[in-house]
């Protein structure tokens, strides 16, 4: 009783902050709420016994990510009159797209045998001494080793193009060139010449 | 005690409201960036709530590459994001126009 009402306050707060997001003025607002929708869903999975994925979605994802989000929106001098511009002029089709989705969903949702499986039944409680993070790191380890690989890997590929795309180089800009200066070899610099000796006049 | 439907329920509402994001932030790049992130976590939940309900351990395994892939992704658009503002000093999708999509 106490997780249904745990997990009624939680999603009521979800929502909405996710309408929050979407119909902030300000983005840095918009950020904010989404930070709050991502504090709000560990909570959720909390409840749901994905103990680890909770706290990787608040390290990853507040501490990163979203502090990512606000960095570039702080950085960006944006003419938000502009971009607010015409803001309902297409509002009509996209509440008629979300309530048409949410209808479809809860159609097949609530329908019974809709998913073919009994969706009104609760999943059943692990024991005192399970390790949600021990099972995941197991499996991710063992079965997912390659996978784990590529993931990092990619998040290499990541960092790199973000640093390629975003260092800028300034012209006129006065520094040294260590690499030119190791790489310069004595004959590019001094030129010995042999010449004939000249007569006394 | 949580049930599936309920929670199915849940993202799809999430899911359905980034959408409506969409439609309504078409001008701001950030803005679409986030949306993007709110269906990511819709569709997260998907996951973990079959997880719990099938006790099967590989949904969890996905979600945590979906969080993988999901963080350099909003890392690749922003920097995007920086590079296009430094160019064109606007953020606005419209004034994107240079491939005359």
């Amino acid at each position: 009783m106490l997780i249904q009402g745990l997990f009624y306050l939680f999603s009521a707060i979800l929502v909405l902050a996710a309408l929050g997001v979407i119909s902030a003025r300000n983005p840095v607002y918009s950020a904010l709420a989404l930070v709050m929708c991502f504090v709000t869903s560990a909570a959720i999975w909390l409840l749901l016994e994905a103990e680890f994925l909770a706290v990787v979605l608040v390290l990853v994802y507040v501490g990163a990510v979203m502090v990512l989000f606000l960095f570039v929106v702080m950085m960006l001098d944006i003419n938000l009159a502009e971009l607010r511009q015409g803001f309902t002029r297409f509002a009509w089709l996209g509440w008629l797209t979300a309530l048409a989705v949410i209808v479809e969903i809860a159609g097949v949702v609530w329908a019974r045998g809709g998913l073919g499986i009994d969706a009104s039944a609760g999943g059943t409680a692990s024991a005192a001494d399970y390790s949600n993070t021990l099972a995941l790191g197991t499996l991710l380890y063992t079965r997912y080793a390659y996978p784990l690989e590529l993931a990092a890997m990619l998040l290499l590929v990541a960092i790199v193009a973000a640093i390629s795309l975003t260092m800028r180089r300034r012209a006129g800009l006065k520094q040294q060139d260590i690499s030119a200066q190791v790489a310069v070899r004595a004959e590019d610099r001094v030129r010995l010449i042999k010449m004939a000796s000249e007569k006394r006049p | 005690m949580i049930t599936l439907a309920q929670l199915l329920t849940l993202s799809g509402i999430l899911f359905s409201v980034a959408v409506a994001g969409i439609f309504l932030n078409r001008k701001n790049v950030i803005l679409l960036l986030m949306c993007v992130e709110l269906i990511l976590l819709a569709a997260n939940f998907n996951f973990i709530a079959f997880s719990r309900y099938l006790s099967d351990l590989h949904g969890q395994v996905f979600v945590f590459f979906i969080l993988t892939v999901a963080a350099a992704e909003s890392a690749i658009g922003l920097a995007i994001l920086v590079v296009l503002f430094r160019e064109r000093r606007s953020i606005n999708v419209e004034d994107l126009n240079t491939l005359k999509g």
